[in-house]
């Protein structure tokens, strides 16, 4: 358990000018390393002692992770590329508008101007639990203090719970997985391409971290396919005031129709889960329907099927559904 | 008399004085401090602020704020949150608002810092922004004032024109506990004015 607070502990610091240099570092230092984005989300975390790294390797330097660039008419967006770019670069907003809102939805103007988007959807969960630094199944321990009967709960998960109840609180990972972008990894072995909907982890799969990232592992660029240009989309975010928080649900919605009808859809909601979930069932249902107040209806029930609320986020479960119903009726 | 202000002063530069006898005593060869591992930063950085070059000798876990404040002498950005949830840190890098608190002093090494203490032309007039925050009774205590003048200032060279809610929507990355917000609105949007005039 975290005893001192509010101070940053020392590491050592790298700070590589290309990609292999930072792959060759990482690889050295393995898990005692740890890699730095803007630092947002990372410097809580050190100061509470939630992660206790020898050694950060800074990203800042290194050009070819920054940017924006147009490839077959979608979008490479380098890994260290800030929140504010993203929101305000004109192709993001004409034809990919749901990853502009999104972006444009964080935290606050200072925090969009230093986080990247490689840092947003690599981001840990903000259980205050972990992130106090109680010894829970995401620390390594054997119990989640979130899920007790007198646990406060408000902000955890209603789906697939699995010992861990805690959230992934990003607001543009669900935008990306509406979007079907890919995750370009790289690591000494090489590089993968990982579609976004599989590059987040449920506790199912690893209690311990909240995507596939294994020490060594660089994320260099997220592609956005030309698939969803120029689509319908939508994105909301409900939060507790309008600036700083984080979601307690965020819903991201692409959707191409002809004649009313719904072509095809993607829905995707988080921070009612350990991954960003997105609702094959209900794309599925809605697919080839009109867009009308019945369809949106159906697809507001089946959003919540399964939902297993805690104590205090039974709220999240009608916030799904009317979420879900309005991104449908629009 | 000894203001609150020159007593901070006067132990940052006591502590200057320490740090710098500290690190040549390092390089006379006795070891103290431990060499740097290969190719990791080195402590010794030249941090352009104010548009001066300035040469410090920082840890590397230390945050952009500290340095400003308790190395160079620069207590004009305040620290109230550490934890980029109040604003009050904010400084410009390359003409961009950031929380300094959330900063590693050892990423900014070749960027362009701006603070409070910097906005007045050497002559002394103050900044419009400065101007219309005293003309309009701005601010009340004061602590947040830095924040919100720098953030407003990185914020109207993007968009030198707002209407009073993009101005609200950009400078909400500031909290106030004492002022209205109104007011500080109400001020900043003057502050647009004046400065499109200067
Ligand atoms: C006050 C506050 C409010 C916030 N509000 C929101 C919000 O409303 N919505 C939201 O989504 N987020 C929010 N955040 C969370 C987060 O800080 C930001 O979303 C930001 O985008 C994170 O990016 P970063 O580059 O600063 O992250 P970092 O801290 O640098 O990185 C985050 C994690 O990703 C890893 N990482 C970073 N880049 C890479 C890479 N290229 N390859 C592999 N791993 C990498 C780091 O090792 C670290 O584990 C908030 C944070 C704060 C402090
Ligand atoms: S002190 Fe930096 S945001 Fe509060
Ligand atoms: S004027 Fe006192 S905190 Fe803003």
């Amino acid at each position: 358990m975290a005893v001192i607070r509010g101070s940053m502990p020392s590491f050592e610091l790298f700070q590589p000018t290309s990609v292999d240099a930072a792959l060759a570092l990482i690889g050295r230092h393995g898990a005692a390393a740890r890699i730095l984005g803007g630092g947002l989300d990372t410097f809580d975390a050190l100061q509470d002692r939630v992660v206790q790294p020898a050694a950060l390797v800074d990203l800042g330097g290194i050009a070819e992770l920054q940017g924006i660039r147009e490839v077959g008419g979608g979008l490479e967006i380098g890994a260290m590329t800030t929140l504010a770019e993203i929101a305000r670069h004109p192709i993001v907003q004409s034809q990919f508008a749901v990853l502009a809102r999104a972006a444009g939805a964080v935290g606050s103007p200072q925090i969009r101007n230093q986080g990247t988007l490689g840092g947003n959807v690599s981001q840990s969960t903000r259980c205050w639990y972990y992130r106090s630094g109680w010894t829970c199944y995401r620390a390594g321990g054997n119990s989640c203090f979130a899920d007790t009967p007198t646990a406060v709960n408000r902000e955890h998960a209603i789906f697939d719970l699995d010992r861990c109840v805690a959230v992934n609180p990003s607001d543009t990972a669900p935008a990306l997985v509406a979007l079907d972008a890919q995750m370009v990894v790289r690591s000494s072995r090489g590089e993968r391409v990982v579609a976004a909907e599989d590059y987040f982890l449920g506790p199912d799969i690893d209690i311990t971290r909240m995507t596939i990232l294994d020490a060594g592992d660089l994320l260099t660029a997220i592609r956005v396919p030309a698939t969803w240009a120029g689509a319908h989309f939508q994105f909301e975010k409900v939060r507790d005031r309008k600036v700083w928080d984080f979601p307690l649900v965020n819903i991201a919605t692409a959707m191409k129709m002809s004649n009313g009808i719904i072509r095809d859809i993607r829905l995707v909601v988080n921070a009612v889960a350990a991954r960003p979930r997105r609702l094959h069932e209900v794309e599925n249902a809605v697919r080839g329907k009109p867009r009308d107040a019945a369809t949106a209806t159906l697809a507001g029930e089946l959003a919540i099927k399964g939902a297993q609320p805690l104590r205090h986020n039974t709220y999240k479960v009608a916030l799904t559904r009317n979420l879900v119903q309005r991104a449908i009726r629009g | 008399m000894v203001s609150r202000r020159s007593f901070i002063k006067g132990a940052i530069a006591g502590g200057a004085t320490v740090s710098a006898a500290s690190y040549l005593f390092r390089n006379s060869g006795a070891a103290l401090g431990q060499a740097p591992a290969p190719g990791a930063a080195e402590r010794l950085l030249a941090l352009n602020v104010n548009g001066q070059l300035r040469h410090v000798d920082v840890p590397k876990e230390e945050t952009l704020a500290l340095t400003l404040r308790n190395r160079l002498g620069l207590t004009g950005t305040k620290v109230g949150c550490q934890r980029a949830e109040c604003g009050s840190c904010t400084v410009l890098i390359d003409a961009v608002p950031h929380y300094s608190c959330s900063v590693l002093t050892h990423s900014v090494r070749s960027r362009q810092i701006a603070t409070i203490e910097g906005l007045a032309s050497p002559t002394g007039a103050l900044h419009p922004v400065q101007q219309a925050a005293i003309d309009q009774q701005g601010f009340q205590c004061g602590f947040c004032a830095p924040g919100f003048i720098m953030a407003t200032v990185g914020f109207l060279k993007t968009n030198p024109s707002p209407t009073r809610d993009e101005l609200a929507e950009g400078i909400a990355g500031n909290l106030c506990r004492c002022q209205d917000y109104d007011k500080i609105l109400t001020a900043m949007m003057s502050a647009a004015e004046h400065a499109r005039r200067s």
